[in-house]
C-alpha cells in the first residue's frame, strides 16, 4: 500500500524507471528511503527506552540529577565530527562515482535533440545533417525505444529544468549555456515530463510528453514530421490559411511551406499530430483549441499568446484549417 | 476597568491604525507593476490623433494624450520583448537605429506623442515603416508605444527597465537620465523627409 501511494501518477513517477538512467535513480531513492526510516525508528526506539527508563527509575525513588550528571562532552563532540566527517567523504564518493556511471552516452552518434524551454512552453528540434532532415516540434518527443538519445538543453529567457521522472533525473536549462543529458527508454509508453524550477507565473502548465515507440514507428513518425504543412484543399481551410496568414498568428508562429515563418512560439507545421496543446496544458480537440485562440489569458493567465478577436465563421475556418495540419 | 487599561487599548488601536497605513501605502506601489492580462483594447483607432496642424477653432494640441501604459513598468518591459520578437531591431536596432531612424534621440519624424507612435506603428511611413495594422493586437502595440517613449526616457522613470542589455542613450541604467525634450514637427525638414 505504501509503495502504491508513493507511486501516484504512473507515468510521472521515478519509482517506475523505465530506463538505465532512471533505474539508477529509483535504486538511490530506495536507498535513502530506507536508510532515513531505519534512522527513524531507532532514533524513536532510543528516545522511548530513555524515557521509560528515568521514569522507571523516577517511581523507584532514586534521584535522577545526583546519579546522572551529565558526562564531559569531549568524547561525544569528537565522536560526531568524526562521524559527520566519514559521511560526508562518503557522499563525495558516491556522488563522484554517479556522476561518471550516469554521464557519459553508450553510443558514437546518437539522436540529437534540442530541447529549448521557453516561459511556457518546450521547443523541440530534431538535429539531422540530411538534406530536410532538421525539423521542429513542440511539447511533445518522440524517440525510438531501447536506444540512447542526446538532448542538449538551452534557454533563451530564464533558467528552467527538463525533468521526465520515469526516464532519468533533472537537468537544468540555463540562459547563455548549453547543457546536455541523455536518457533511453526501456519500454514504449507515454512519458510526462514537466519544468522542475519555477520559472514563473504559468511554471506549473509547462509539461511535455515523451512518446517512446519501437524504431519503425518512430521513422514514420520523423519522415512525416519532416514534410511541409499538407497544403489546403478545400475551400473551408484555404479560407482559414487566409485567416492564419493575414491575422496575428503570422507574428509567431510559423507553418513550413507557407509565408509564416516566426519562431517566437511553437512551431505549428504538424499541430493536429500532438496530443495536447499549450504544454500539455489541454488535449488537442476543436474545442480547446478554439477557447485557447480566442482567449488564451483565461486558461494560462500571464501566457505570451494575446487573446484574438475573431469573426465565428473566421475561427471556425482557422480550427478546420489547423486540425488539417497532420 | 482602570485607566492604564484602558489607556493601554487606544495605544493598540493607534498601533492598528498606523500598521494599515503603512500596509495601503505599500499596495500602492504596486501599481507599477500591475499586470492586466485580459485587457479591453484601449480605443482600438485613436481617432483623435491629427495629421495636419490646422484645425478649425480653438487650436487642441492631442499629441501628449498619455499612453495607457506609460507608467506601467510591467507593461514597458513587455513591450521591450516584443520589439523583439515582431523584429522592430531589425531596423531600428535596440533603438540605435540602423535601415530605420534611431528611437531613442530627440528626433521624431512622425511624433513623439502615444497616439502619435501608436498611429506610425499601425498605419505605417513612407520608405521602409512596415504597416502592422490587424497583425499586432491594439493592447500590445500599447506596450509598443510605452516601451518606444522610454528609450528617449519620456515615461516615468520608475517605469522605464534598468536591465537593458543594450545600447542607451548614457551609459547605465536607462532609469536614471533625463528625458530628451522631443523636437518634433508635423512638417519634417527637408532633409529629414524620407
Amino acid at each position: 500500500m505504501l509503495q502504491g501511494g508513493l507511486r501516484g501518477a504512473l507515468n510521472q513517477s521515478v519509482l517506475e524507471a523505465s530506463g538505465p538512467q532512471a533505474a539508477k535513480v529509483e535504486k538511490l531513492w530506495w536507498f535513502a528511503f530506507t536508510t532515513a526510516a531505519i534512522v527513524y525508528l531507532l532514533t524513536m526506539a532510543a528516545l522511548w527506552w530513555a524515557a521509560h527508563r528515568a521514569r522507571r527509575r523516577e517511581l523507584r525513588g532514586e534521584r535522577l540529577d545526583e546519579a546522572y550528571a551529565e558526562p564531559r562532552m569531549t568524547r561525544g563532540v569528537t565522536w560526531a565530527t568524526a562521524a559527520t566527517l566519514v559521511i560526508l567523504l562518503l557522499f563525495l564518493g558516491t556522488d563522484l562515482l554517479v556522476g561518471r556511471t550516469l554521464s557519459p552516452i553508450p553510443k558514437k552518434q546518437p539522436l540529437t535533440i534540442e530541447l529549448t524551454g521557453h516561459q511556457w512552453w518546450w521547443e523541440v528540434a530534431y538535429a539531422d545533417s540530411s538534406a530536410h532532415g532538421r525539423f521542429t516540434t513542440a511539447n511533445e518527443i518522440h524517440i525510438p525505444v531501447g536506444e540512447p538519445v542526446l538532448f542538449l538543453l538551452q534557454s533563451p529567457d530564464v533558467i528552467h529544468s527538463f525533468w521526465v521522472p520515469n526516464l532519468a533525473g533533472k537537468k537544468d536549462l540555463i540562459p547563455g549555456y548549453t547543457q546536455s543529458v541523455w536518457f533511453q527508454a526501456d519500454t514504449a509508453g507515454l512519458y510526462r515530463g514537466q519544468c522542475a524550477e519555477f520559472c514563473g507565473l504559468q511554471h506549473a502548465k509547462m509539461a511535455l510528453q515523451v512518446v517512446a515507440e519501437p524504431r519503425t514507428k518512430y521513422e514514420e513518425w520523423a519522415t512525416n514530421q519532416q514534410k511541409p504543412a499538407a497544403n489546403a484543399t478545400d475551400p473551408v481551410s484555404s479560407r482559414g490559411r487566409e485567416v492564419f496568414l493575414t491575422g496575428t498568428c503570422v507574428m509567431c508562429h510559423a507553418i513550413e511551406g507557407t509565408s509564416a515563418g516566426s519562431h517566437a512560439g511553437p512551431d505549428l507545421t504538424h499541430l493536429a499530430s500532438r496530443r495536447t496543446i499549450a504544454a500539455g496544458t489541454l488535449p488537442n480537440t476543436r474545442g480547446a483549441l478554439a477557447g485557447w485562440i480566442v482567449d488564451p489569458q483565461r486558461i494560462k493567465p500571464g501566457t505570451r499568446m494575446p487573446p484574438n478577436q475573431l469573426k465565428p465563421q473566421d475561427l471556425d475556418a482557422l480550427l478546420t484549417y489547423l486540425q488539417s495540419l497532420k | 476597568m482602570s485607566v492604564t487599561n484602558r489607556r493601554g487599548s487606544a495605544r493598540r488601536r493607534l498601533a492598528t491604525g498606523a500598521g494599515v497605513i503603512v500596509l495601503l501605502s505599500l499596495l500602492s506601489a504596486c501599481d507599477r507593476e500591475q499586470r492586466r492580462f485580459r485587457e479591453n483594447p484601449p480605443s482600438a483607432s485613436p481617432s483623435n490623433v491629427r495629421v495636419s496642424a490646422l484645425q478649425p477653432g480653438t487650436v487642441v494640441d492631442t499629441t501628449h494624450v498619455a499612453g495607457p501604459y506609460d507608467n506601467n513598468a510591467w507593461a514597458v518591459s513587455e513591450g521591450q520583448r516584443l520589439f523583439g520578437w515582431y523584429n522592430c531591431s531589425g531596423c531600428h536596432a535596440n533603438g540605435g537605429g540602423g535601415m530605420g531612424p534611431p528611437l531613442m534621440d530627440d528626433t521624431w519624424i512622425y511624433g513623439s506623442g502615444p497616439e502619435q507612435i501608436y498611429n506610425t506603428i499601425v498605419q505605417g511611413r513612407p520608405n521602409g515603416m512596415p504597416s502592422f495594422a490587424g497583425k499586432i493586437p491594439t493592447p500590445q502595440v500599447w506596450m509598443l508605444v510605452a516601451y518606444v517613449r522610454s528609450l528617449s526616457a519620456q515615461n516615468a522613470s520608475g517605469a522605464r527597465t534598468s536591465r537593458s542589455d543594450h545600447m542607451m542613450m548614457y551609459p547605465g541604467s536607462g532609469s536614471l537620465q533625463d528625458p530628451a525634450k522631443p523636437q518634433q514637427s508635423f512638417h519634417p525638414p527637408a532633409s529629414e523627409m524620407p
